[in-house]
């Protein structure tokens, strides 16, 4: 339904960037058969002009996205949004992030991972579309469901996998697992395990490219911050909390919602008093954003003006991405309240087969190219996990190592070298 | 008790202290005295002026010079970029400190007490003190906690606990607790220094009271290193160890133990976390009795540990059972007379001190 035609996959129109929302209950063009709320764009909505939204009702001192666009972009008929190379680098990470996640179910299942993993499989397009934008030095902060965000910000799949088994050679040196990935190298800051726990973290990360430009005077620090959150999150103290100093304070920093609609089995419904969650931002002084999550090209659209507003200074959006996880919350979730239906449909709006389907008629890459992508990432998915399968656990000794980044915390240890407290004390029963 | 010592300083000179007038002891014409509230100050402004990642953030730190006014002047000098007035969001300015530490910033979070940190003490554990590990290295936390802690006067159960306990059982965070001046800027100087997650134990009743400092203490690379007790008083009879406000307290119970023959060894901890096993059993093996005084709750508090780490590695050299001096283990009561009651007095540490001292002595010579 969703994908009838092509040219109504991206109606030409000033781009649809605070979106004829099916969520809206202000639009008067939703049909009586597409009342529901959650349905799928439909086809009839897009092709309408958009009506003005509430983004300028209590618009404070941000500047309106959707605004900015429409004043930059000309009325074109046939624009393509992406060129080619764009196109299949937007592909090839969605795809790696969907194999690479297919692959740990397998491995959960075989027993090479355990403990909690929590799977993106239909989030991809969020991921993609605005963390391709990225630049090395921007920073991403994430939840525990964390694996794609960090492939997608440039952790290599074996590090990631090797992680995820376990092994010394993994990102954190099999310290932090599935829910806590870090890369110094990459930017990407976790990684944490208590929603609501990585926003002011990202926030922090935003004043300090802040405090970098200002205090310490290096004039062309623009680093923007992105923290991805759910739904669920949103309804957390902390999330206004750092929407308010994020807003107070003009912080690059862009404020991501994954709204898959379901925290574990509880639905956005039944615990959100207000459920459109781009309210919110208004509220506290930012634009309030809601695109549709399973279509990469629009998060990206959405997610370029996001993140040069932050780059310029002119302070923290607010974007909420509609989107749907194939899978339950964790390898561990049996799924059983989602209705089947609900998942058929966001099944058929696979962000993955539908920029297959873009691709392909724009002509920007053929089916073949596309095909030798897939196989690809099938063998850096493999490889990735023979590097981890051959990896070695971690020594014993690693036990008591990184507690503290001051090797001199407390004085020598028995083999000369300063690592820990009291090694006789912290080790406890183990035997290192 | 001490006398406070009220002393005003003038313009942001804090290197050149008037000597008070003390109406208390000074110990000689020479020494000069400074109270440990411009001793935190003069700490914090020599560290943001050193180092210019070096920045403040909390409640009331800024236009209202500090709650306690530790934070005195800050702002006029280093401007509000620098010298934060944070809403109040606990959880949300840690944290935001806390990623800004991610990034190689030096964030001192002033919480108005400790007892506020309870908001924001899942940052404070998870974000902070456990990202080195989690990371494997990769992500340090160059962060500093401090505030007030443990009871003040008359300000009721939810403003008075101590949290030393809590935060010295985490593995990842280093926790001090200054006594005098001296401790005061040494110990914060090096945790503003230090690459990892620093709890900073200050006590409100300790602000006003002052101390004399040597001109070593002065200068502005004075330090004192972390995970080191110091020995205040020694002694040979049974050793005292304390913490924070307790110190003095000790101090004082050794001098009215000594008129009755009884030298004890008073150990100003300095540092819960690491704890300084090596100093604390050194001088149980000289002394062969302890009596660990604090002012928090007693079940697993800081005497709780020190007594587990003596039993053992110097369970053969301990003549009597360890006495634990702790509060009462109720919320702080409101009632002055009760308030008194719950946290310990001199009279309970030179009494536990004589109990810890006369066990050994058989009954019959007791008669």
């Amino acid at each position: 339904m969703a994908f009838s035609t092509a040219t109504a996959y991206f109606a030409p129109q000033p781009f649809p960037l605070n979106t004829a929302s099916p969520r809206s209950h202000d639009n008067p063009l939703i049909t009586p058969a597409s009342a529901s709320p959650f349905f799928g764009s439909t086809p009839k909505l897009r092709l309408s002009p958009s009506p003005k939204f509430n983004l300028h009702r209590r618009s404070g001192s941000g500047v309106s996205v959707s605004q900015v666009v429409k004043e930059k972009k000309p009325k074109s008929t046939r624009s393509l949004l992406i060129t080619k190379d764009e196109g299949l680098e937007l592909y090839e990470d969605m795809v790696l992030g969907r194999a690479f996640e297919d692959m740990c179910a397998q491995m959960y299942y075989r027993g090479k991972m355990f403990g909690f993993v929590h799977l993106y499989n239909g989030q991809e397009a969020v991921s993609t579309g605005f963390i391709k934008l990225l630049k090395q030095q921007d920073s991403v902060v994430s939840t525990y469901r964390d694996h794609v965000h960090a492939l997608s910000k440039g952790v290599p799949a074996r590090a990631v996998m090797s992680e995820l088994f376990g092994k010394t050679t993994g990102c954190c040196r099999g310290q932090g697992g599935s829910m806590h990935m870090f890369s110094r190298e990459h930017n990407v800051l976790g990684g944490f395990a208590f929603i609501g726990e990585g926003i002011p973290v990202a926030t922090g990360a935003a004043f300090t490219s802040k405090y970098t430009r200002e205090v310490l005077k290096e004039v062309d620090c623009d680093h923007v911050t992105l923290a991805f959150f759910g739904d669920g999150t949103c309804n957390n103290g902390q999330f206004f909390e750092c929407l308010n100093m994020a807003a107070l304070w003009k912080l690059p920093i862009v404020f991501v919602v994954e709204n898959n609609l379901w925290a574990i089995g509880m639905s956005h419904l039944r615990s959100t008093s207000d459920p459109q969650i781009y309210n919110k931002g208004p509220a506290f002084g930012m634009p309030g954003i809601h695109v549709d999550g399973m279509d990469v090209l629009k998060v990206r659209e959405v997610a370029k003006e996001a993140i040069a507003r932050a780059r310029r200074g002119e302070g923290p959006t607010l974007v909420e991405c509609e989107t749907y996880r194939f899978r339950g919350h964790s390898l561990a979730d049996p799924d059983e309240l989602r209705d089947p239906a609900e998942k058929e449909r966001y099944a058929a709006r696979d962000p993955i087969k539908a920029l297959k389907k873009y691709i392909i008629e724009s002509n920007l890459a053929s089916e073949a190219e596309l095909k030798a992508i897939d196989k690809k990432i099938d063998e850096v998915v493999e490889d990735a996990v023979e590097f981890a399968d051959e990896s070695p656990v971690p020594p014993r000794s690693q036990l008591l190592e990184n507690v503290f980044a001051d090797p001199k915390g407390f004085g020598i240890g028995p083999d000369g070298r300063y690592r820990c407290a009291d090694p006789k004390f912290t080790e406890g029963t183990a035997h290192v | 008790m001490y006398a406070i010592a009220r002393q005003r300083i003038l313009g942001q000179s804090f290197q050149k202290m008037r000597p008070a007038v003390s109406v208390l002891r000074s110990y000689s014409s020479a020494a000069k005295q400074i109270t440990v509230r411009d001793a935190l100050n003069s700490a914090l402004d020599e560290e943001m002026s050193a180092d210019p990642k070096v920045f403040l953030m909390g409640e009331e730190v800024g236009e209202y010079q500090g709650a306690y006014k530790i934070t005195k002047g800050l702002l006029e000098k280093y401007g509000p970029e620098r010298v934060l007035d944070t809403p109040i969001t606990e959880a949300g300015f840690t944290g935001i400190g806390v990623g800004a530490a991610y990034y190689g910033l030096k964030p001192v979070v002033e919480f108005m007490t400790f007892n506020f940190s309870m908001q924001a003490i899942d940052h404070i554990i998870n974000s902070a003190a456990k990202s080195n590990y989690m990371s494997a290295g990769q992500i340090s936390v160059p962060i500093v906690f401090r505030g007030p802690n443990g009871a003040a006067a008359g300000v009721g159960a939810q403003h008075s606990q101590c949290y030393a306990s809590w935060y010295a059982s985490c593995p990842g965070l280093k926790v001090l607790s200054p006594y005098n001046s001296e401790d005061a800027r040494g110990l914060l100087k090096a945790a503003i220094r230090d690459p990892d997650p620093v709890v900073f134990l200050e006590n409100e009743l300790l602000y006003g009271e002052s101390f004399p400092v040597s001109d070593e203490v002065l200068d502005s690379s004075f330090c004192i290193p972390i995970g080191k007790a110091k020995i205040e008083r020694e002694g040979k009879d049974v050793t005292i160890t304390a913490f924070s406000k307790m110190v003095g307290y000790a101090l004082k119970a050794a001098e009215i133990l000594e008129k009755d023959g009884i030298y004890a060894e008073v150990i100003n901890l300095r540092s819960i976390r690491p704890l300084d096993r090596s100093t604390i059993n050194t001088s149980v093996r000289k002394t062969n009795r302890l009596v660990t005084v604090e002012e928090g709750f007693p079940q697993h508090g800081v005497g709780a540990e020190i007594c587990a780490s003596v039993v053992e590695e110097s369970f053969a050299y301990l003549d009597a059972p360890v006495e634990r001096i702790a509060g009462a283990d109720v919320p702080m009561p409101y009632a002055a007379n009760l308030e008194r009651m719950a946290v310990p007095q001199i009279e309970d540490i030179v009494r536990a001190a004589k109990r810890a001292c006369y066990r050994s002595v058989p009954l019959a010579a007791a008669a």
